[in-house]
Protein backbone atom coordinates (compact mmCIF):
# COMPACT_ATOMS: atom_id res chain seq x y z
CA UNK A 1 0.00 0.00 0.00
CA UNK A 2 1.50 3.46 -0.99
CA UNK A 3 1.26 5.69 1.76
CA UNK A 4 1.70 9.39 2.43
CA UNK A 5 4.96 11.40 3.84
CA UNK A 6 4.75 14.19 5.62
CA UNK A 7 8.11 16.05 5.79
CA UNK A 8 8.72 18.35 8.92
CA UNK A 9 12.00 19.40 9.12
CA UNK A 10 14.10 20.59 7.07
CA UNK A 11 16.41 18.70 4.27
CA UNK A 12 17.47 17.73 1.11
CA UNK A 13 16.02 15.00 -1.21
CA UNK A 14 18.25 13.09 -3.17
CA UNK A 15 18.71 9.93 -5.45
CA UNK A 16 20.64 7.74 -4.95
CA UNK A 17 20.55 5.21 -7.97
CA UNK A 18 16.73 4.19 -7.64
CA UNK A 19 16.19 5.20 -4.38
CA UNK A 20 15.12 8.51 -2.94
CA UNK A 21 16.84 9.81 0.36
CA UNK A 22 15.71 12.35 2.85
CA UNK A 23 19.12 13.97 4.46
CA UNK A 24 19.83 16.06 6.86
CA UNK A 25 21.63 16.96 10.15
CA UNK A 26 20.39 14.13 11.95
CA UNK A 27 19.66 11.62 9.68
CA UNK A 28 19.50 9.90 5.91
CA UNK A 29 15.98 8.41 5.69
CA UNK A 30 14.84 5.88 2.65
CA UNK A 31 12.17 6.91 1.07
CA UNK A 32 10.79 3.74 -0.84
CA UNK A 33 9.58 5.06 -4.36
CA UNK A 34 6.81 2.18 -4.63
CA UNK A 35 5.51 3.49 -1.44
CA UNK A 36 5.22 6.81 -1.46
CA UNK A 37 1.71 8.22 -2.60
CA UNK A 38 2.42 12.19 -2.53
CA UNK A 39 5.00 14.19 0.20
CA UNK A 40 3.64 16.83 1.92
CA UNK A 41 6.76 18.97 2.21
CA UNK A 42 6.76 21.54 5.43
CA UNK A 43 10.39 22.43 6.10
CA UNK A 44 12.65 23.62 3.88
CA UNK A 45 13.24 21.02 1.11
CA UNK A 46 15.78 21.39 -1.39
CA UNK A 47 15.77 18.20 -3.72
CA UNK A 48 18.06 17.58 -6.70
CA UNK A 49 16.85 17.30 -10.63
CA UNK A 50 17.45 13.48 -10.36
CA UNK A 51 14.71 13.82 -7.89
CA UNK A 52 12.34 15.70 -9.16
CA UNK A 53 11.76 13.71 -12.65
CA UNK A 54 12.17 10.27 -10.98
CA UNK A 55 9.03 11.54 -8.90
CA UNK A 56 7.33 13.03 -11.96
CA UNK A 57 7.91 9.83 -13.56
CA UNK A 58 6.47 7.67 -10.92
CA UNK A 59 3.49 10.22 -10.61
CA UNK A 60 3.94 11.29 -7.05
CA UNK A 61 3.16 14.84 -6.08
CA UNK A 62 5.13 16.80 -3.92
CA UNK A 63 3.23 19.67 -1.95
CA UNK A 64 4.62 22.23 -0.74
CA UNK A 65 3.31 24.78 2.10
CA UNK A 66 5.22 27.84 4.01
CA UNK A 67 5.95 28.68 8.04
CA UNK A 68 2.14 29.27 8.32
CA UNK A 69 0.88 25.79 6.50
CA UNK A 70 -0.46 27.76 4.06
CA UNK A 71 -0.27 25.84 0.76
CA UNK A 72 2.60 27.36 -1.82
CA UNK A 73 2.28 24.81 -4.74
CA UNK A 74 3.00 21.43 -6.24
CA UNK A 75 5.26 19.47 -8.06
CA UNK A 76 2.57 18.26 -9.90
CA UNK A 77 4.05 15.31 -12.45
CA UNK A 78 3.25 15.27 -16.09
CA UNK A 79 -0.37 14.19 -16.85
CA UNK A 80 -0.60 10.52 -17.72
CA UNK A 81 -3.92 10.13 -17.13
CA UNK A 82 -5.44 12.49 -20.17
CA UNK A 83 -9.14 11.42 -21.74
CA UNK A 84 -10.06 14.09 -24.11
CA UNK A 85 -13.51 12.94 -23.77
CA UNK A 86 -13.47 14.26 -20.36
CA UNK A 87 -11.76 17.20 -20.59
CA UNK A 88 -13.96 18.50 -23.04
CA UNK A 89 -17.49 17.59 -21.30
CA UNK A 90 -15.77 18.59 -17.84
CA UNK A 91 -15.61 22.17 -19.87
CA UNK A 92 -19.35 21.79 -21.34
CA UNK A 93 -20.49 21.79 -17.90
CA UNK A 94 -18.42 24.67 -16.72
CA UNK A 95 -19.31 27.07 -19.92
CA UNK A 96 -23.25 25.84 -19.56
CA UNK A 97 -24.23 28.34 -16.88
CA UNK A 98 -27.08 25.38 -15.92
CA UNK A 99 -24.56 22.99 -15.31
CA UNK A 100 -22.13 24.63 -13.59
CA UNK A 101 -24.69 25.87 -11.24
CA UNK A 102 -26.13 22.38 -10.84
CA UNK A 103 -22.98 21.35 -9.30
CA UNK A 104 -21.95 24.24 -7.93
CA UNK A 105 -24.85 23.85 -5.64
CA UNK A 106 -24.25 20.18 -5.20
CA UNK A 107 -20.97 21.23 -3.57
CA UNK A 108 -22.11 23.51 -1.28
CA UNK A 109 -25.00 20.86 -0.85
CA UNK A 110 -22.73 18.23 0.43
CA UNK A 111 -20.20 20.99 2.56
CA UNK A 112 -23.74 22.15 4.42
CA UNK A 113 -25.09 18.21 4.97
CA UNK A 114 -22.09 17.14 6.28
CA UNK A 115 -21.32 20.59 8.48
CA UNK A 116 -25.11 19.52 9.59
CA UNK A 117 -23.80 16.08 10.68
CA UNK A 118 -21.53 17.62 12.84
CA UNK A 119 -23.39 19.88 14.11
CA UNK A 120 -25.86 17.11 15.32
CA UNK A 121 -23.42 14.71 16.42
CA UNK A 122 -22.85 17.38 19.04
CA UNK A 123 -26.67 18.58 20.33
CA UNK A 124 -27.15 15.07 21.76
CA UNK A 125 -24.80 16.71 24.43
CA UNK A 126 -25.32 20.23 24.03
CA UNK A 127 -29.09 21.76 23.24
CA UNK A 128 -28.00 25.14 22.89
CA UNK A 129 -26.52 23.82 19.14
CA UNK A 130 -30.32 23.58 18.38
CA UNK A 131 -31.13 26.65 16.80
CA UNK A 132 -27.56 27.17 14.58
CA UNK A 133 -28.90 23.93 13.22
CA UNK A 134 -32.32 25.46 12.68
CA UNK A 135 -30.62 28.77 11.32
CA UNK A 136 -28.85 26.23 8.80
CA UNK A 137 -31.56 24.62 8.04
CA UNK A 138 -33.07 27.29 6.62
CA UNK A 139 -30.32 28.80 4.64
CA UNK A 140 -30.40 25.42 2.64
CA UNK A 141 -33.38 25.80 0.34
CA UNK A 142 -31.61 29.11 -0.97
CA UNK A 143 -29.34 26.95 -2.30
CA UNK A 144 -31.82 26.22 -5.31
CA UNK A 145 -33.10 29.83 -5.29
CA UNK A 146 -30.23 31.75 -6.28
CA UNK A 147 -28.97 31.60 -10.01
CA UNK A 148 -25.70 32.91 -9.88
CA UNK A 149 -22.30 31.90 -8.14
CA UNK A 150 -21.23 34.79 -6.16
CA UNK A 151 -24.58 34.49 -4.48
CA UNK A 152 -24.01 30.89 -3.91
CA UNK A 153 -20.81 32.04 -2.43
CA UNK A 154 -22.40 34.01 0.42
CA UNK A 155 -24.75 31.27 1.32
CA UNK A 156 -21.90 28.91 1.92
CA UNK A 157 -20.28 32.11 3.95
CA UNK A 158 -23.53 32.65 5.61
CA UNK A 159 -23.63 28.69 6.47
CA UNK A 160 -20.27 28.64 7.58
CA UNK A 161 -20.43 31.42 9.83
CA UNK A 162 -23.19 30.17 11.45
CA UNK A 163 -21.48 26.54 11.98
CA UNK A 164 -18.14 28.54 13.54
CA UNK A 165 -20.77 30.18 16.09
CA UNK A 166 -22.38 27.09 16.93
CA UNK A 167 -18.76 25.39 17.75
CA UNK A 168 -18.27 28.55 19.46
CA UNK A 169 -20.76 26.98 22.01
CA UNK A 170 -19.11 23.98 22.58
CA UNK A 171 -15.44 25.00 22.78
CA UNK A 172 -13.48 25.89 25.68
CA UNK A 173 -12.48 29.58 26.00
CA UNK A 174 -9.03 29.57 24.58
CA UNK A 175 -10.69 27.86 21.18
CA UNK A 176 -13.20 29.66 20.47
CA UNK A 177 -13.08 31.48 16.82
CA UNK A 178 -14.45 34.23 16.75
CA UNK A 179 -14.40 35.81 13.37
CA UNK A 180 -12.75 33.54 10.78
CA UNK A 181 -9.72 35.25 9.87
CA UNK A 182 -7.42 33.68 7.77
CA UNK A 183 -4.33 35.29 6.51
CA UNK A 184 -2.48 34.88 9.01
CA UNK A 185 -4.66 33.45 11.58
CA UNK A 186 -5.38 35.01 14.65
CA UNK A 187 -6.03 32.41 17.11
CA UNK A 188 -5.89 29.21 17.93
CA UNK A 189 -8.63 27.37 16.16
CA UNK A 190 -8.22 29.69 13.24
CA UNK A 191 -4.62 28.07 12.96
CA UNK A 192 -5.66 25.03 12.89
CA UNK A 193 -8.72 25.47 10.26
CA UNK A 194 -6.42 27.16 7.77
CA UNK A 195 -3.46 24.94 8.50
CA UNK A 196 -6.57 21.71 7.84
CA UNK A 197 -7.63 23.17 4.74
CA UNK A 198 -4.40 23.46 2.93
CA UNK A 199 -3.65 20.17 3.75
CA UNK A 200 -6.99 19.12 2.32
CA UNK A 201 -6.72 21.04 -0.71
CA UNK A 202 -3.22 18.91 -1.70
CA UNK A 203 -4.97 15.75 -0.67
CA UNK A 204 -7.75 16.32 -3.08
CA UNK A 205 -5.34 17.51 -5.58
CA UNK A 206 -3.37 14.09 -5.45
CA UNK A 207 -6.55 12.40 -5.82
CA UNK A 208 -7.57 14.97 -8.60
CA UNK A 209 -3.84 13.99 -10.31
CA UNK A 210 -4.84 9.94 -10.21
CA UNK A 211 -7.98 10.50 -12.44
CA UNK A 212 -8.68 11.89 -15.99
CA UNK A 213 -10.54 15.60 -14.80
CA UNK A 214 -8.77 18.03 -14.91
CA UNK A 215 -7.88 20.32 -12.25
CA UNK A 216 -8.20 23.71 -13.51
CA UNK A 217 -11.65 23.14 -14.19
CA UNK A 218 -14.05 24.04 -11.58
CA UNK A 219 -17.49 25.13 -11.19
CA UNK A 220 -18.20 26.64 -7.62
CA UNK A 221 -14.83 28.51 -7.43
CA UNK A 222 -13.45 30.65 -10.66
CA UNK A 223 -11.22 28.32 -12.77
CA UNK A 224 -7.89 29.36 -13.57
CA UNK A 225 -7.10 31.70 -11.23
CA UNK A 226 -4.04 31.24 -9.21
CA UNK A 227 -4.81 27.73 -8.30
CA UNK A 228 -6.46 24.15 -9.55
CA UNK A 229 -9.67 25.15 -8.28
CA UNK A 230 -11.44 22.12 -9.23
CA UNK A 231 -9.68 21.12 -5.83
CA UNK A 232 -11.21 23.81 -4.10
CA UNK A 233 -14.69 22.75 -5.18
CA UNK A 234 -14.44 19.19 -3.75
CA UNK A 235 -12.17 19.56 -0.61
CA UNK A 236 -15.48 21.42 0.29
CA UNK A 237 -17.12 18.72 0.47
CA UNK A 238 -14.61 17.01 3.22
CA UNK A 239 -13.80 19.76 5.18
CA UNK A 240 -16.67 18.66 7.83
CA UNK A 241 -15.56 15.19 7.56
CA UNK A 242 -11.95 15.63 7.80
CA UNK A 243 -10.10 18.82 8.80
CA UNK A 244 -12.95 19.77 11.05
CA UNK A 245 -13.34 16.24 12.53
CA UNK A 246 -9.34 16.10 13.73
CA UNK A 247 -9.88 19.54 15.16
CA UNK A 248 -13.01 18.55 17.12
CA UNK A 249 -10.95 15.83 18.55
CA UNK A 250 -7.53 17.30 19.47
CA UNK A 251 -9.84 20.08 21.02
CA UNK A 252 -12.27 17.97 22.88
CA UNK A 253 -9.58 15.51 24.04
CA UNK A 254 -7.70 18.39 25.17
CA UNK A 255 -4.05 17.09 23.27
CA UNK A 256 -3.32 20.55 22.73
CA UNK A 257 -1.62 23.44 24.90
CA UNK A 258 0.66 26.35 24.60
CA UNK A 259 3.59 24.40 23.55
CA UNK A 260 1.61 23.06 20.28
CA UNK A 261 1.48 26.92 18.89
CA UNK A 262 3.82 29.83 18.65
CA UNK A 263 3.10 33.83 18.37
CA UNK A 264 0.67 35.43 19.90
CA UNK A 265 -3.00 36.64 19.53
CA UNK A 266 -3.15 38.23 16.09
CA UNK A 267 -0.67 36.33 14.57
CA UNK A 268 -0.35 32.59 15.21
CA UNK A 269 1.04 29.35 13.73
CA UNK A 270 1.28 25.87 14.98
CA UNK A 271 4.89 24.85 16.15
CA UNK A 272 6.68 21.70 15.05
CA UNK A 273 5.16 19.54 17.78
CA UNK A 274 1.97 20.95 16.90
CA UNK A 275 2.22 20.09 13.23
CA UNK A 276 3.51 16.95 13.92
CA UNK A 277 0.66 16.37 16.08
CA UNK A 278 -2.33 17.36 13.76
CA UNK A 279 -0.57 15.58 10.54
CA UNK A 280 -0.41 12.46 12.21
CA UNK A 281 -4.10 12.94 13.19
CA UNK A 282 -4.91 13.79 10.00
CA UNK A 283 -3.09 11.03 8.42
CA UNK A 284 -5.27 8.85 10.74
CA UNK A 285 -8.54 9.99 10.02
CA UNK A 286 -7.41 9.58 5.99
CA UNK A 287 -6.64 6.10 6.74
CA UNK A 288 -9.82 5.25 8.74
CA UNK A 289 -12.02 3.15 6.91
CA UNK A 290 -15.58 2.21 6.67
CA UNK A 291 -18.18 0.08 5.31
CA UNK A 292 -19.28 1.34 1.73
CA UNK A 293 -22.59 0.07 1.06
CA UNK A 294 -21.97 -0.08 -3.14
CA UNK A 295 -18.85 -1.74 -2.97
CA UNK A 296 -19.74 -3.80 0.06
CA UNK A 297 -16.77 -3.61 1.69
CA UNK A 298 -14.17 -1.22 4.32
CA UNK A 299 -13.38 2.05 1.85
CA UNK A 300 -10.58 4.51 3.37
CA UNK A 301 -11.79 8.62 3.65
CA UNK A 302 -9.04 9.06 1.60
CA UNK A 303 -10.44 6.67 -1.12
CA UNK A 304 -13.94 8.36 -0.66
CA UNK A 305 -12.42 11.33 -2.55
CA UNK A 306 -11.24 9.46 -5.47
CA UNK A 307 -14.73 8.02 -5.44
CA UNK A 308 -16.39 11.21 -5.36
CA UNK A 309 -13.94 12.45 -8.37
CA UNK A 310 -14.98 9.57 -10.26
CA UNK A 311 -18.84 10.12 -9.22
CA UNK A 312 -18.17 13.47 -11.11
CA UNK A 313 -16.72 12.04 -14.10
CA UNK A 314 -19.67 9.95 -14.04
CA UNK A 315 -21.82 13.03 -14.21
CA UNK A 316 -19.64 15.09 -17.21
CA UNK A 317 -20.05 12.07 -18.85
CA UNK A 318 -24.14 11.82 -18.98
CA UNK A 319 -24.01 8.32 -17.26
CA UNK A 320 -25.26 8.92 -13.57
CA UNK A 321 -26.33 12.39 -12.16
CA UNK A 322 -23.46 13.99 -9.70
CA UNK A 323 -24.98 13.68 -5.92
CA UNK A 324 -22.64 14.64 -3.31
CA UNK A 325 -21.23 12.68 -0.27
CA UNK A 326 -22.71 12.81 2.78
CA UNK A 327 -21.94 10.86 5.80
CA UNK A 328 -24.10 8.03 5.93
CA UNK A 329 -22.31 6.78 9.73
CA UNK B 1 -5.71 -7.67 -49.80
CA UNK B 2 -8.50 -5.42 -48.81
CA UNK B 3 -9.81 -5.24 -45.15
CA UNK B 4 -13.36 -6.92 -45.93
CA UNK B 5 -15.06 -4.95 -43.55
CA UNK B 6 -16.04 -1.35 -43.65
CA UNK B 7 -15.31 -0.42 -40.50
CA UNK B 8 -11.58 0.88 -39.91
CA UNK B 9 -9.62 -1.60 -37.46
CA UNK B 10 -7.00 1.64 -36.71
CA UNK B 11 -8.66 2.42 -33.55
CA UNK B 12 -9.56 -1.53 -32.30
CA UNK B 13 -6.47 -3.18 -30.21
CA UNK B 14 -6.15 -6.78 -29.04
CA UNK B 15 -7.50 -5.53 -25.51
CA UNK B 16 -10.79 -4.18 -26.90
CA UNK B 17 -12.23 -7.55 -28.66
CA UNK B 18 -11.50 -8.95 -25.38
CA UNK B 19 -13.26 -6.65 -23.49
CA UNK B 20 -15.97 -6.61 -25.51
CA UNK B 21 -16.42 -10.12 -24.00
CA UNK B 22 -15.69 -9.39 -20.75
CA UNK B 23 -17.95 -6.11 -20.54
CA UNK B 24 -19.52 -3.56 -22.53
CA UNK B 25 -18.99 -0.48 -20.21
CA UNK B 26 -15.16 -1.84 -19.36
CA UNK B 27 -15.10 -1.18 -23.26
CA UNK B 28 -16.66 2.09 -23.87
CA UNK B 29 -14.43 3.39 -20.43
CA UNK B 30 -11.24 2.03 -21.75
CA UNK B 31 -12.03 3.40 -25.19
CA UNK B 32 -12.47 6.58 -24.10
CA UNK B 33 -9.05 6.56 -22.45
CA UNK B 34 -10.45 6.64 -18.80
CA UNK B 35 -8.27 3.72 -17.88
CA UNK B 36 -7.95 2.21 -14.33
CA UNK B 37 -5.52 -0.33 -14.94
CA UNK B 38 -2.77 1.45 -13.69
CA UNK B 39 -3.54 0.48 -10.06
CA UNK B 40 -4.93 -3.36 -10.61
CA UNK B 41 -3.00 -5.80 -8.71
CA UNK B 42 -3.51 -8.22 -11.49
CA UNK B 43 -2.61 -5.97 -13.77
CA UNK B 44 0.45 -5.51 -12.46
CA UNK B 45 1.27 -9.24 -12.40
CA UNK B 46 0.11 -9.65 -15.71
CA UNK B 47 3.21 -7.49 -16.67
CA UNK B 48 5.41 -9.09 -14.32
CA UNK B 49 4.92 -12.29 -15.98
CA UNK B 50 4.70 -10.94 -19.40
CA UNK B 51 8.54 -9.45 -19.02
CA UNK B 52 9.43 -12.07 -16.98
CA UNK B 53 8.84 -15.32 -19.21
CA UNK B 54 9.74 -16.42 -23.04
CA UNK B 55 12.67 -14.04 -22.65
CA UNK B 56 14.25 -15.22 -25.59
CA UNK B 57 11.57 -14.32 -27.65
CA UNK B 58 11.64 -10.93 -29.39
CA UNK B 59 8.67 -9.76 -27.58
CA UNK B 60 5.65 -6.47 -28.31
CA UNK B 61 6.11 -7.31 -32.22
CA UNK B 62 3.66 -3.88 -33.42
CA UNK B 63 1.87 -4.03 -36.51
CA UNK B 64 0.53 -1.09 -38.46
CA UNK B 65 0.28 0.19 -35.17
CA UNK B 66 -3.01 -1.26 -34.24
CA UNK B 67 -1.82 -4.05 -32.14
CA UNK B 68 0.78 -5.23 -30.33
CA UNK B 69 1.26 -9.11 -30.67
CA UNK B 70 3.45 -10.99 -27.03
CA UNK B 71 5.56 -12.50 -29.69
CA UNK B 72 5.27 -14.45 -32.37
CA UNK B 73 7.20 -18.05 -33.61
CA UNK B 74 7.53 -18.64 -37.45
CA UNK B 75 8.45 -22.06 -38.50
CA UNK B 76 6.06 -24.28 -40.78
CA UNK B 77 3.20 -22.38 -40.14
CA UNK B 78 3.02 -18.84 -38.38
CA UNK B 79 2.41 -19.00 -34.78
CA UNK B 80 0.98 -15.93 -32.56
CA UNK B 81 1.24 -15.83 -29.09
CA UNK B 82 -0.37 -14.49 -26.39
CA UNK B 83 0.58 -14.50 -22.75
CA UNK B 84 -1.84 -14.83 -20.03
CA UNK B 85 -2.30 -14.81 -16.73
CA UNK B 86 -4.90 -17.42 -15.69
CA UNK B 87 -8.07 -18.83 -18.13
CA UNK B 88 -10.65 -16.97 -16.53
CA UNK B 89 -11.05 -15.16 -19.39
CA UNK B 90 -10.44 -17.73 -21.83
CA UNK B 91 -13.47 -17.01 -24.55
CA UNK B 92 -12.41 -13.61 -24.59
CA UNK B 93 -8.89 -13.76 -24.94
CA UNK B 94 -9.55 -16.55 -27.67
CA UNK B 95 -11.59 -13.70 -29.61
CA UNK B 96 -8.71 -11.55 -29.43
CA UNK B 97 -6.42 -13.65 -31.01
CA UNK B 98 -8.76 -14.47 -33.22
CA UNK B 99 -8.92 -10.43 -34.23
CA UNK B 100 -5.25 -10.81 -34.69
CA UNK B 101 -5.25 -13.69 -37.22
CA UNK B 102 -8.06 -11.74 -38.57
CA UNK B 103 -6.30 -8.88 -39.46
CA UNK B 104 -3.32 -10.41 -40.43
CA UNK B 105 -5.43 -12.75 -42.93
CA UNK B 106 -6.49 -9.68 -44.45
CA UNK B 107 -2.61 -9.28 -45.40
CA UNK B 108 -2.63 -12.49 -46.77
CA UNK B 109 -0.55 -13.99 -43.54
CA UNK B 110 -1.70 -17.18 -42.65
CA UNK B 111 -1.44 -17.89 -38.82
CA UNK B 112 -2.65 -20.22 -36.32
CA UNK B 113 -2.62 -18.66 -32.26
CA UNK B 114 -1.40 -19.36 -28.60
CA UNK B 115 -2.33 -18.82 -25.86
CA UNK B 116 0.15 -19.69 -22.91
CA UNK B 117 -0.56 -19.57 -19.63
CA UNK B 118 3.21 -19.56 -18.11
CA UNK B 119 1.31 -20.39 -14.19
CA UNK B 120 -0.47 -23.26 -15.28
CA UNK B 121 1.95 -24.61 -17.31
CA UNK B 122 -0.32 -25.24 -20.36
CA UNK B 123 -1.16 -23.78 -23.66
CA UNK B 124 -3.87 -23.25 -25.91
CA UNK B 125 -4.03 -23.44 -29.93
CA UNK B 126 -6.31 -20.97 -31.80
CA UNK B 127 -7.37 -22.22 -35.11
CA UNK B 128 -9.97 -20.17 -36.07
CA UNK B 129 -12.53 -20.86 -38.23
CA UNK B 130 -14.65 -19.42 -40.77
CA UNK B 131 -17.28 -18.83 -39.01
CA UNK B 132 -15.36 -17.26 -36.28
CA UNK B 133 -13.85 -14.68 -39.34
CA UNK B 134 -17.47 -14.22 -40.47
CA UNK B 135 -18.39 -13.51 -36.44
CA UNK B 136 -15.08 -11.19 -35.82
CA UNK B 137 -15.95 -8.52 -38.44
CA UNK B 138 -19.47 -8.63 -36.82
CA UNK B 139 -17.80 -7.94 -33.88
CA UNK B 140 -15.72 -5.04 -35.04
CA UNK B 141 -19.06 -3.56 -36.21
CA UNK B 142 -20.55 -3.82 -32.47
CA UNK B 143 -17.47 -2.36 -30.48
CA UNK B 144 -17.38 0.25 -33.18
CA UNK B 145 -21.33 1.52 -32.36
CA UNK B 146 -21.36 0.27 -28.43
CA UNK B 147 -17.60 3.36 -28.60
CA UNK B 148 -19.20 5.80 -30.78
CA UNK B 149 -22.43 5.92 -28.34
CA UNK B 150 -23.02 6.60 -24.92
CA UNK B 151 -21.64 4.68 -21.95
CA UNK B 152 -23.36 1.65 -21.30
CA UNK B 153 -24.59 1.95 -17.36
CA UNK B 154 -23.02 -0.79 -15.47
CA UNK B 155 -24.37 -3.98 -14.31
CA UNK B 156 -23.21 -5.77 -11.24
CA UNK B 157 -21.95 -8.88 -11.77
CA UNK B 158 -19.53 -11.77 -10.09
CA UNK B 159 -16.44 -10.88 -12.06
CA UNK B 160 -16.84 -6.86 -11.19
CA UNK B 161 -15.41 -7.84 -7.68
CA UNK B 162 -11.81 -8.74 -9.49
CA UNK B 163 -12.08 -5.41 -12.24
CA UNK B 164 -10.10 -2.20 -12.08
CA UNK B 165 -13.49 -0.17 -12.81
CA UNK B 166 -15.12 -1.74 -9.79
CA UNK B 167 -14.87 1.51 -7.70
CA UNK B 168 -15.91 3.42 -11.09
CA UNK B 169 -19.21 1.96 -11.53
CA UNK B 170 -19.91 1.50 -8.26
CA UNK B 171 -18.08 3.73 -6.02
CA UNK B 172 -21.28 6.14 -5.82
CA UNK B 173 -24.36 3.99 -5.08
CA UNK B 174 -23.57 4.62 -0.93
CA UNK B 175 -27.19 4.96 0.51
CA UNK B 176 -28.06 8.92 2.20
Amino acid sequence: MKTNYYLTKDGVLRRKENTVYFINKEEKRALPISKIYAIYAYGNLSFTSGVASYLSQKGVPIHFFNNYGFYEGSLYPRETLISGDVTIHQAEHHLDADKRLYLARRFIEGATQNILKNLKYYCSSNSSIEKYIGRIEKELPKIEGYTDIPQLMSVEGHIRDTYYSALDEIFPEEFRIGERVKRPPNNKTNTLISFGNSLMYSTVLTEIYNTQLNPTISYLHEPFVRRFSLSLDVAEIFKPIIVDRVIFKLVNKKMLDDSHFVGELGDMLLSDTGRKLFLQNYHDRLSTTIKHKGLGREVSYQRLIRLELYKLVKHVLGAQEYKPLVMWW
Amino acid sequence: MILQTTIKPMTITGVKVAYYFICHTKLWLFSHNIQMERESEDVLMGKLIHESRYRRMKKDVVIDNVMSIDFVKKGDIIEVHDIKKSRKMEEAHRWQLIYYLYYLYQKGVKAIGVLNYPLLNKKEIVKPTDDDFKNIEQIMKDIFTIVSGKMSPPIKRRLCRRCSYVEFCFGGVETP
